[in-house]
């Protein structure tokens, strides 16, 4: 029986989140069964569910080529910045 | 007439049958359904106690006085929900067509002229619906899975069918209060039931039986046998100890 | 090779969670599937005691907590067998290993619930120490079982709130109750001190798991955590400890207990206890009579995705699913 993911929405304005994976045949089926596992206690208001082979993951010896191109780049982040201390709303 | 014994008889129902999903813990084909199982069990023994509990206020006794201190002849569910259940294809033919039933039932009581009733109506609504979807979608993977399980499901539904009719009977202390708007007058019900339930065992490649034969006598007291099995299981600890607080 | 298992133990010293896709070492990956999947076995199996009581319940709102209760196991089960699968073994590899006895599940699982009160006693006693053992494994290094983890802790605070509350109501009521709820503290009271595993000093796994950070506590720091909490918990019910020699020792801090017949946790461990063989026997029949169950719903699921497209999205209402970033994916 294949492997499906499960996604949460907790509430509205909230993205989903992954909560955990279980075993069906379909997505139907899946989807009925994220139902009864993963929102037991009013966790959720939307559900996705996904084949896990359907996912496609970054490998960990990609990481380097992937994510670290992306450590030189601080001008990105607002602290970069200093300002005068009498700048406000900036 | 009075209310009082209507609403114990829907609370006799839901309490039988949620008894039965019970024993399913532990037992289920596989784990996710064992989940589902065991929250369809939750709707219902949660419906029993809405129905005690709304005829202790009309009189009666409590939730755990209903349950465990009447003997088989004082039930008055319909025969249909106390059957064993006792393999899955069982089990989810009868759960099936309770599920489209307790659907059309509930979407009347909802228009109940007794407030409380609607609102039992309401909430059993939208529980009935889900479990209408979950059910209906085991008989199409059943039915339409391999030989082995359409002969399974096919000889469940044989051996379920003829407990249907009495889905569809006022009971006539029942009567009166259909006439007030109180209840859903369950002959209406029928022919949408036939028809939604027609409508699945088609997909599922299922036949229909033959509706030669029917039994009859839960809202009288005249059970099967298996309901005083039950009972002794569920009822013997609290008997043992009379009085006590647990 | 090295560097990476360098930059491996690294990570876990610097506190960072493995995950998936990284690189681990075979022991770390054995280790982390022994216990996870030993955890998962012991939540479906501990469904076995507890759930024999459901249909026989005292009143109508015990039944239906203790349905909730004995599902939630379930689910634990289900959460677990999940990181598990992350790890490349799939649940009916687990679930054989079982079977065939190369896998375990805790001993506790093993003595037979006798009367309600043991109900009571199996959430107070036996959930308690579960939870002290779970509660540090929230920071376990491997981030799939340390999230089910965070999940079960979450849902397990009711256990054993249930359970005790069994057994004061029990404390509360007539003598043959108050005798029913003595009668379950005295026979599950060892178990549970077992349930915690030998002396670390004999304990084969120990030392690995701990700079793994698999394991954060030793087997008898738990243990005594437990015994400090339970003790004067029996007290408010008016029980007594089945150990003469329990004492507390104000140098300490703590309470002293009596030898624990390590031999019966070996004979149990191993086998055979009381309910092993029907434990298991229980386990394999359910397998066996879902088999047809699962044979039809893997062969309606094969015609029906021959005959179209393949399932419909379950987000075609939403917004599209962003970037997979699922642990499970192999």
């Amino acid at each position: 029986m294949p492997l499906f993911e499960v996604f949460v929405r907790s509430r509205r304005g909230l993205d989903h989140q992954h909560v955990g994976s279980l075993r069906a045949d379909d997505a139907e089926m899946a989807l009925q069964y994220a139902r009864e596992i993963y929102t037991r206690r009013r966790e959720g208001i939307s559900i996705w569910v996904v084949r896990s082979a359907d996912i496609t993951a970054s490998q960990e010896e990609d990481a380097p080529a992937f994510f670290e191109p992306a450590a030189d780049k601080p001008y990105r982040d607002a602290t970069y910045y200093e300002l005068p201390k009498e700048v406000k709303n900036l | 007439m009075s209310l009082l014994p209507a609403v114990v008889a829907l609370g006799d129902d839901a309490l039988v049958l949620g008894q039965r999903l019970s024993e399913w813990c532990g037992k289920a084909p596989l784990l996710e359904e064992e989940m589902a199982m065991a929250n369809t069990a939750l709707d219902f023994l949660g419906r029993a106690r809405l129905y005690y509990g709304y005829a202790n206020t009309l009189g009666g006794r409590d939730e755990d006085g209903y349950t465990f201190h009447r003997d088989a002849r004082e039930y008055t569910n319909l025969l249909l929900f106390e059957l064993p259940g006792a393999d899955f294809a069982a089990a989810t033919a009868r759960q099936f067509l309770v599920d489209a039933f307790d659907e059309l039932h509930s979407a009347e009581l909802a228009n109940s002229a007794d407030a409380t009733l609607a609102d039992i109506g309401a909430k059993v609504h939208k529980e009935a619906t889900y479990h209408r979807c979950h059910s209906a979608a085991w008989m199409v993977r059943l039915g339409d899975g391999t030989d082995e399980s359409r002969r399974r499901m096919q000889q469940a539904l044989e051996d379920v069918w003829g407990y249907r009719q009495e889905l569809f009977v006022n009971a006539p202390a029942e009567q009166p209060l259909v006439e007030q708007g109180i209840l859903p007058d369950r002959a209406e019900l029928r022919a949408a039931w036939q028809e939604a339930v027609a409508t699945t065992l088609a997909e599922a490649t299922l036949t229909v039986p033959a509706a030669s034969w029917a039994v009859k006598g839960g809202r009288q007291g005249i059970h099967t046998e298996h309901l005083g099995v039950m009972l002794a299981e569920l009822q013997h600890l609290s008997r043992s100890h009379p009085g006590a607080k647990w | 090779m090295a560097a990476a298992s360098d930059e491996f133990q690294a990570r876990i010293d610097r506190e960072e969670r493995i995950e998936p896709q990284d690189w681990m070492p075979e022991g770390y990956r054995r280790t982390l599937v022994r216990q996870i999947s030993q955890h998962a076995h012991s939540e479906v199996i501990g469904m076995q005691p507890e759930g024999g009581w459901i249909s026989r319940a005292p009143s109508l709102e015990r039944k239906v907590i203790l349905l909730a209760k004995v599902q939630d196991e379930g689910g634990h089960g289900l959460y677990l067998y999940g990181a598990a699968e992350t790890l490349g073994v799939s649940r009916d590899e687990l679930i054989d290993a079982m079977h065939t006895g190369k896998a375990k599940y805790s001993s506790i699982f093993n003595y037979p619930a006798l009367t309600w009160a043991d109900v009571g006693a199996i959430g107070w006693l036996v959930d308690s120490a579960a939870i002290v053992n779970q509660v540090p494994l929230q920071r376990c290094s491997y981030g799939p079982y340390a999230r089910a983890m965070m999940r079960i802790c979450k849902e397990e605070s009711f256990h054993q709130r249930q359970g005790y509350d069994i057994m004061l109501a029990l404390a509360r009521g007539s003598a043959a109750q108050r005798e029913m709820a003595q009668d379950a503290l005295n026979r599950w009271w060892w178990p549970t001190l077992m349930m915690f595993g030998p002396s670390d000093a004999d304990s084969i796994h120990s030392s690995q798991s701990f700079a793994w950070k698999i394991k954060r506590y030793g087997n008898d720091e738990l243990r005594q955590k437990f015994i400090d909490q339970a003790v004067p918990q029996a007290e408010v019910l008016g029980l007594k400890i089945p150990d003469d020699d329990l004492q507390w020792d104000a140098a300490t801090g703590h309470y002293r207990i009596g030898a624990i017949d390590w031999d019966e946790f070996q004979q149990v461990v191993s086998g055979n206890g009381p309910c092993s063989r029907q434990r298991l026997a229980h386990h394999r029949q359910v397998q066996e009579d879902g088999a047809w169950v699962r044979e039809a719903v893997a062969v309606h699921a094969a015609k029906h995705r021959a005959g179209s497209d393949g399932p419909k999205a379950a987000a075609r209402n939403s917004d599209t699913a962003q970037e997979g970033r699922a642990d499970a994916a192999v």
